[in-house]
């Protein structure tokens, strides 16, 4: 065991904090106060850091540098959210395509696909949303009903999708739709990579809780996608698979987690900060405490799994357990904040708002109570019914 | 960086854990006990016990092993090895509730006092682990008082003692008097240290009780189905695997604070302790309920396991006089 950096990855530190100080700065100085990318405005400013990021290379560390990345080890993937999250940047507003679709372009797309989709997605060109869920299939997702029927040089898509993050703002989303109509639940599914200019897709904003148009819905009205809409096709992973591929990177090599470890490093340095503004008091410290160990478990935990990832030994349905354990502590977190605010918590304000975002984390990818049934019955090895 | 132990360690935990399956299961825990007031030592209704023989022969089979001296310096007759080569054995005597002083002797006690009939199983030690706390494993040749508040510890080779009922019947409980005795230094890391291998025994429970009800759970049926498809049930247990799951390297890594003399021990060793109290305790809430009735008896080997759980959760600090420590560490 050697808990420690060594002096390439803490010069790899350094260097990202010396980057994320200076570009903060001048990102920060083109515009007023805190702006959430989840809002029209927000979303296109937060576009040009995006594009500074990707410039010097820093969209996506743990690519391959043809891609736009660096190359750079899960360590250091790890090192840079730190210090990305410290220096107290942005919301990522293309993280659902970085996150969750790169690593299963990474995994199923051909190479024409990869060399298409990966550098644009990187540089912000193209920006990605997630259509899986749909209004009646959102824990049970194997029950959805959009259709894409195979025609003639291309598919005819017809549905709708909903809950879709940032969709109003996205120009694509990938989704699954059922291409098999004889087929039931997990069967007959097929992955598929759609711009939301295309003749028949209409997207809707509407409001958050929070108060954001973070969320759209998309419908998709006799709306014809030809097979050539992308260089590779408009297929991810061959038709009728869409379940295994959309399943098959829950969990990545290249990115580990939707949520790192820094960030919830850096709330609770932050949380630490309020409580040294308040005045002492014995039942808070404890809650302030019991989320600083959360987090720093939380970073534990990740080294623990880095170290088996790069040794061969991935890891399983544990992956569960840390969604759980990140959104509740992000939750709990907040809720501390709130309180130390006392009265003032109501006005809007950086906690506020956060708090507000954390309640949809035990919601959004995958519930925690789907997370929890997962864990007993592939960990623990519980009948399914 | 790398945070994980090395096969050797891995492997030395398997043996241990081989070895405790065999020499400890919960009729040599429940040998232990005190004796009852039926013919065989039994009380009404208890399950099998062994014969105090085999008591001593897990001790003993530690002992040959070499694992009592695992932390004595060689020159003692020991392993001289670190927190980092005996923090996953101290998980698993906590698996087997193994009904001896472990933490106290091979933890505390040696590496401090560096006597070699500890190391060779001819003595034990025991701790207070503070001022007027009661003290375990009452029969033990010495005793090391620490006072947490001065951070002393003093040695005592006599004390009087009068036993105290526990809701452990295997930890000997007693209050202790004792006057005189050498005081010596290393009050904290030996704190520390006890702590610690607490905490390691704790995962190591919760691990033991969790395991008892998924065998449980999958086996029992009700409704006509195994109880453990119920949703219920699952999200009980899931939530016991979560807290381990993020107790365990709390522990490990205090461990290596420990073994590298980190500015940070003391914190990571709170850290330690109090995410596994709680995460034992979770998880013995957890065990309790999804047995229903026949885990609240005194038959079943479930009671073993929850009731050193409660012992050793508060005892070292309670979860939250550790938590103290880590918020003064932080300066909050």
């Amino acid at each position: 065991m050697d808990l420690e950096w060594s002096s390439d990855e803490r010069r790899f530190r350094d260097e990202a904090r010396t980057w994320l100080e200076a570009h903060l700065a001048e990102w920060k100085a083109g515009h007023d106060g805190d702006l959430s990318g989840d809002t029209r405005d927000g979303f296109a400013r937060h576009l040009v850091w995006e594009q500074m990021l990707f410039a010097d290379r820093w969209a996506v560390v743990s690519w391959p540098e043809a891609f736009g990345g660096r190359d750079a080890s899960l360590w250091e993937w790890l090192i840079f959210e730190e210090e990305y999250y410290r220096a107290g940047a942005p919301q990522r507003v293309t993280q659902n395509g970085i996150f969750l679709l790169a690593p299963t372009v990474f995994e199923f797309g051909t190479p024409e696909q990869q060399a298409h989709i990966l550098p644009r997605m990187a540089a912000a060109d193209d920006q990605w949303c997630q259509g899986w869920s749909e209004p009646n299939a959102g824990s049970d997702l194997a029950s959805l009903t959009s259709r894409a029927r195979r025609v003639d040089g291309g598919w005819v898509l017809d549905g709708q999708k909903t809950w879709t993050t940032r969709g109003a703002f996205c120009t694509h989303l990938f989704g699954l739709f059922r291409t098999d109509p004889e087929s039931e639940r997990h069967k007959g599914l097929t992955y598929l990579l759609v711009a939301l200019d295309t003749p028949g897709v209409t997207v809707r904003g509407f409001g958050r809780l929070d108060g954001d148009e973070g969320f759209a819905e998309v419908f998709f009205d006799e709306a014809f996608l030809p097979d050539d809409a992308l260089p590779g096709g408009v297929v991810l992973g061959g038709e009728g698979q869409g379940w295994s591929v959309a399943m098959a990177t829950t969990s990545s090599e290249r990115g580990l987690t939707l949520r790192s470890p820094g960030r919830f490093m850096a709330a609770t340095a932050r949380l630490i900060e309020l409580y040294r503004s308040a005045p002492d008091d014995p039942l808070l410290r404890d809650r302030v405490t019991r989320a600083w160990m959360k987090a720093e478990a939380y970073r534990l935990q990740t080294l623990q799994t880095v170290t088996g990832t790069v040794e061969g030994r991935p890891a399983g349905a544990e992956t569960s357990l840390v969604k759980i354990w990140w959104s509740e502590l992000d939750v709990e977190l907040h809720e501390v904040a709130l309180d130390l605010l006392g009265a003032d918590a109501e006005a809007t304000g950086p906690w506020s708002k956060g708090w507000q975002f954390s309640l949809s984390g035990p919601i959004y990818a995958g519930t925690n109570e789907i997370q929890r049934n997962i864990a007993a019955e592939r960990l623990l090895g519980l009948p399914r019914r | 960086m790398r945070f994980a132990f090395t096969d050797d360690q891995v492997a030395f935990r398997d043996a241990v854990r081989d070895l405790l399956a065999k020499e400890c299961p919960p009729e040599v825990v429940r040998a232990a006990w005190p004796e009852g007031e039926v013919p065989g030592g039994a009380k009404p209704g208890e399950g099998a016990r062994a014969d105090a023989d085999r008591l001593d022969a897990v001790w003993r089979a530690l002992a040959d092993m070499g694992v009592l001296g695992i932390a004595v310096a060689e020159e003692h007759g020991g392993l001289g090895m670190d927190e980092l080569n005996w923090v996953l054995i101290a998980e698993e005597t906590g698996y087997a509730a193994l009904p001896h002083p472990f933490v106290e002797t091979v933890c505390v006690a040696a590496p401090l006092l560096g006597r070699a009939d500890l190391a060779d199983g001819s003595a034990t030690a025991t701790v207070q682990p503070g001022r007027d706390e009661p003290v375990p494993w009452a029969s033990a040749d010495v005793l090391l008082a620490i006072d947490r508040d001065a951070w002393t510890l003093t040695v005592h080779d006599e004390w009087e003692a009068d036993a105290v009922a526990s809701v452990d019947g295997a930890r000997q409980l007693a209050s202790v008097r004792a006057s005189g005795g050498e005081e010596v230094g290393g009050a904290a890391l030996a704190f520390d240290r006890g702590a610690l291998g607490t905490a390691a025994q704790l995962v190591g429970l919760g691990r033991r009780m969790l395991d008892l009800t998924v065998a449980y759970v999958v086996e029992r049926k009700q409704f006509g189905v195994q109880i453990g498809s119920f949703q219920a049930v699952k999200h009980h247990l899931a939530d016991a695997a979560l807290d381990l799951t993020f107790a365990a390297p709390a522990v490990h890594r205090a461990a290596w604070s420990l073994a590298t003399a980190s500015p940070d021990a003391s914190r990571d060793v709170s850290m330690a302790k109090a995410m596994a109290s709680d995460a034992a305790h979770r998880a013995g809430r957890a065990a309790l309920q999804c047995h229903g009735a026949i885990g609240y008896t005194v038959e079943y080997d479930l009671h073993l396991y929850v009731e050193r759980a409660a012992a050793l959760s508060r005892a070292w600090g309670t979860a939250a006089w550790h938590r103290g420590r880590v918020g003064r560490a932080l300066e909050i």
